[in-house]
């Protein structure tokens, strides 16, 4: 066993470890200020959040799905799994991106402002990435797109020089394929 | 409806407070330590009419929260709290945080106000709720009565399993009036799908069992997780010591678990643990971690801690391993329960320590122990504080004594050199550091073990933090016996500042310190006082004779150091012993300085 051990914040001389993004699916009693919780490990023990999406999905069950995108080492990842599995109110926690049958997909909300060949340029990318114009006036455009967070990223990307103005985005949603739930 | 059935339902229908007092009778509790309040006395009023449930009044709700945990840590069993809304919350929380950290299982109901003024600052309102949120093992507020009963039960439930902890229930007085109805721990339907693993992986204890065997310098290195696990846990833990033939240490919260009369016994690991212990950590090629959570108090610098060894985990929060330190083998379980199956799987493969591996390890501890790394220099006129704790031990030796400590020096000396042979009888805050906890620990313990000879052993800096409570225990007769060693300083900051801050000793003396002789007289308690050697031991034997609360100022020696010490950032096997110990500030460089 050659791992290096983990360093802590009492090991001021850590070297840089890889990190790499995570996506953890929660399944978690939907309660007052059970969002706080899960936010608030985040926040005390110092992690990161990418992005964070909840809803309740569950009336009847009670329950809500929290979606959390994350980065950290291996370890740090494996730490904020068993910290979660941890709460009262956590019913289950998958780390969605480590799972070859995980689906993960987000919806963005981009507006895009110009006249000209700009906009006409505009409205042909969008039609590439299958995004849909949701509202519109002689100098703008909103298109509605929905995709992995990477299509996402590339559709602003070449959105920018032709006019973007504003994105709203949801965060990442996850799901498994085939039959299985979480 | 008929009459009759109207009649039977509303015979079952209570007040919010008197369904409170039911949950608790039924689960188990006798007595509850508490400060009434305005947002509290409906169950207050419910307590009044119930002989069943004691109510020790505390003096400061911190108190309340720290006799709680020596209450639970002494017995085994939940605490009990009840405090008020705003302040009463406030005040508990250290107790709570502290509680979280060594896993003492708390139940802390408090007050609120009532449902429809939460959230328009009204009087002595608080978010108790989000203020607890990240120090409680899990917290509720109860917006209806119809909630309460299995909130409560629930409550007992997850403070107690698992890996234990506080559960702050807040009820907003006008639940506390409402009526429902009451249903037993039976009856209720948890609403949380909360299960606590236990039981090991059969796969994983089976290997860890191979590794053991196979190893030739092991060591045990247990913490309260043992101690929570129940006196079996202890058991099973000296029988596997007995088995295997590995030597043992423990972390401060594990002192008890193992006999330290035992001659496997190395003494504490750590910081200021024995240089045989810190040693055999550093050495060793197997380390069995027994409910203990690397703690950096314990591990000292990780990319140098004990760097030969393969690393066999068993804790029942799956969160601890692999937290600081990683594990080669995770075993997610009780202590008991895995140790359990560890020796079973031991005897039934009939594996044998290895005698001459065991020797050679042995022969090379017996060196480590040779340098006797917890000796001072004696002083014949005046009293050396681990002089003073040694006699402490030896006097009451024959009794059935238990111990708290406040936080410092003099809780290191206490755990270097006070010996415990049995589990639950050491109480201390090891991962809060909590000053100020000794005192209505000791209260708690006293409570629960009435005929024992319960000892705060206590800084002068430390004690005046929550000194009010010796009121509480001249108010319940309760014969607690508060044995300070007094240096008139903040002894630990004291010695980080000779050692670490060029001898600029900043704001850490006493000054204007009360005559604590005096001071037990005015509470209505007995003090002693001993400023020479030749006097301490009678001293002490008339302390012990006292049945009344009493504390004692044990005046030592002023600027005595507490050693030996992995200084910050540093090894184990880099300890300094006292003799060494002229110039820390050259040793340790400016990454360590900026360690705690």
């Amino acid at each position: 066993m050659t791992d290096a051990q983990p360093a802590s914040v009492y090991d001021l001389a850590h070297k840089e470890e890889a990190e790499s993004l995570a996506t953890f699916a929660c399944l978690v009693d939907n309660e007052p200020g059970v969002l706080h919780r899960v936010v608030g490990l985040f926040a005390a023990r110092g992690y990161n959040i990418e992005s964070l999406t909840v809803a309740e999905t569950d009336r009847n069950a009670h329950t809500s799905r929290i979606t959390i995108v994350t980065r950290g080492t291996l370890q740090v990842l494996g730490q904020i799994e068993a910290q979660l599995q941890k709460m009262v109110s956590m019913r289950h926690v998958q780390d969605v991106s480590r799972d070859p049958n995980g689906l993960e997909r987000e919806l963005a909300l981009v507006k895009v402002r110009g006249a000209g060949p700009d906009r006409v340029e505009a409205l042909r990318v969008s039609e590439i990435f299958r995004a849909k114009v949701i509202d519109t006036t002689h100098e703008s455009f909103v298109f509605e797109l929905t995709g992995a967070p990477s299509k996402i990223d590339r559709f602003c990307d070449l959105m920018r020089p032709l006019g973007l103005v504003e994105v709203s985005r949801t965060g990442v949603l996850s799901i498994q394929r085939g039959v299985e739930a979480l | 409806m008929t009459a009759h059935q109207t009649i039977e339902v509303q015979q079952d229908v209570i007040s919010g407070a008197e369904i409170v007092v039911r949950a608790l009778l039924d689960q188990g509790v006798d007595v509850l330590f508490g400060y009434p309040g305005g947002a509290v006395l409906p169950i207050y009023d419910a307590l009044f009419a119930e002989p069943k449930l004691r109510h020790i009044l505390v003096r400061h709700e911190q108190g309340a929260t720290h006799a709680a945990e020596g209450y639970a840590r002494s017995t085994g069993k939940p605490g009990v709290v009840l405090v008020t809304s705003g302040p009463g919350a406030t005040n508990a929380v250290t107790g709570i945080v502290d509680a979280l950290m060594d896993s003492i299982p708390l139940i802390v109901i408090t007050g609120q106000v009532a449902t429809h003024l939460i959230g328009t600052d009204a009087f002595q309102e608080c978010d108790t709720i989000g203020i607890t949120r990240p120090c409680t093992k899990h917290n509720y507020l109860v917006k209806s009565v119809d909630d309460l009963p299995r909130i409560l039960h629930e409550a007992f439930h997850i403070a107690t399993s698992g890996r234990p902890g506080p559960v702050v229930i807040d009820i907003p007085k006008d639940v506390q009036f409402a009526k429902g109805r009451y249903q037993g721990p039976k009856e209720v339907v948890h609403a949380h799908n909360y299960q606590p693993r236990t039981k090991g992986d059969p796969g994983r204890i089976a290997e860890a069992a191979a590794l053991i065997a196979k190893a030739r310098r092991p060591i045990l290195y247990t913490g309260g997780g043992v101690i929570n696990a129940g006196p079996r846990a202890s058991a099973l833990l000296r029988e596997l010591a007995a088995l295997t033939g590995a030597p043992v240490t423990s972390t401060l919260m594990g002192l008890g678990a193992f006999p330290a009369s035992d001659k496997q016994w190395l003494g504490m690991v750590g910081m200021h643990g024995s240089f045989e212990a810190n040693n055999a950590m550093h050495d060793c090629d197997v380390m069995v971690a027994i409910g203990a959570r690397f703690d950096d108090r314990v591990t000292g610098r990780l990319d140098a801690f004990a760097p030969t060894s393969r690393k066999i985990h068993i804790d029942v929060d799956a969160s601890s391993i692999g937290k600081n330190v990683r594990a080669d083998i995770g075993i997610v379980g009780d202590a008991a329960s895995v140790l359990e199956d560890l020796i079973a799987v031991w005897k039934q493969r009939g594996y044998q320590a290895d005698k001459a591996a065991s020797a050679d390890w042995w022969r090379e501890i017996d060196a480590w122990r040779a340098r006797d790394s917890f000796r001072y220099r004696p002083d014949a006129k005046l009293i050396k504080p681990q002089h003073a704790i040694q006699r402490l031990y030896e006097l009451t030796r024959g009794h059935d004594v238990y111990i708290t400590t406040e936080v410092g020096q003099h809780q290191m000396w206490a755990a270097q050199f006070f010996h415990f042979e049995e589990p639950n009888r050491w109480m201390t805050s090891g991962g809060l550091g909590t000053m100020g906890y000794g005192l209505p620990a000791a209260v708690g313990v006293q409570i629960a073990h009435p005929d024992s000879l319960v000892i705060d052993i206590a800084g002068d800096a430390s004690v005046q933090m929550t000194m009010q409570e010796m009121s509480t225990a001249v108010q319940h007769d309760l014969p607690i016996k508060i044995f300070i060693l007094n240096n008139e300083w903040m002894g630990m900051v004291r010695q980080w500042q000779q050692l670490l801050h060029g001898e600029r000793y900043s704001h850490s003396y006493s000054a204007s310190l009360p005559d604590f002789v005096k001071l037990a007289e005015a509470y209505g308690g007995v003090g002693f006082r001993a400023e020479h050697p030749d006097e301490l031991d009678d001293k002490i034997r008339e302390m012990i004779a006292v049945k009344k609360p009493v504390i004692f100022d044990c005046r030592v020696t002023k600027e005595e150091n507490c050693f030996p010490m992995i200084p910050s950032g540093k090894a184990h096997n880099e300890m300094i012993m006292a003799e060494e110990a002229r110039d820390l500030g050259s040793i340790i460089d400016d990454a360590g300085k900026g360690l705690v």
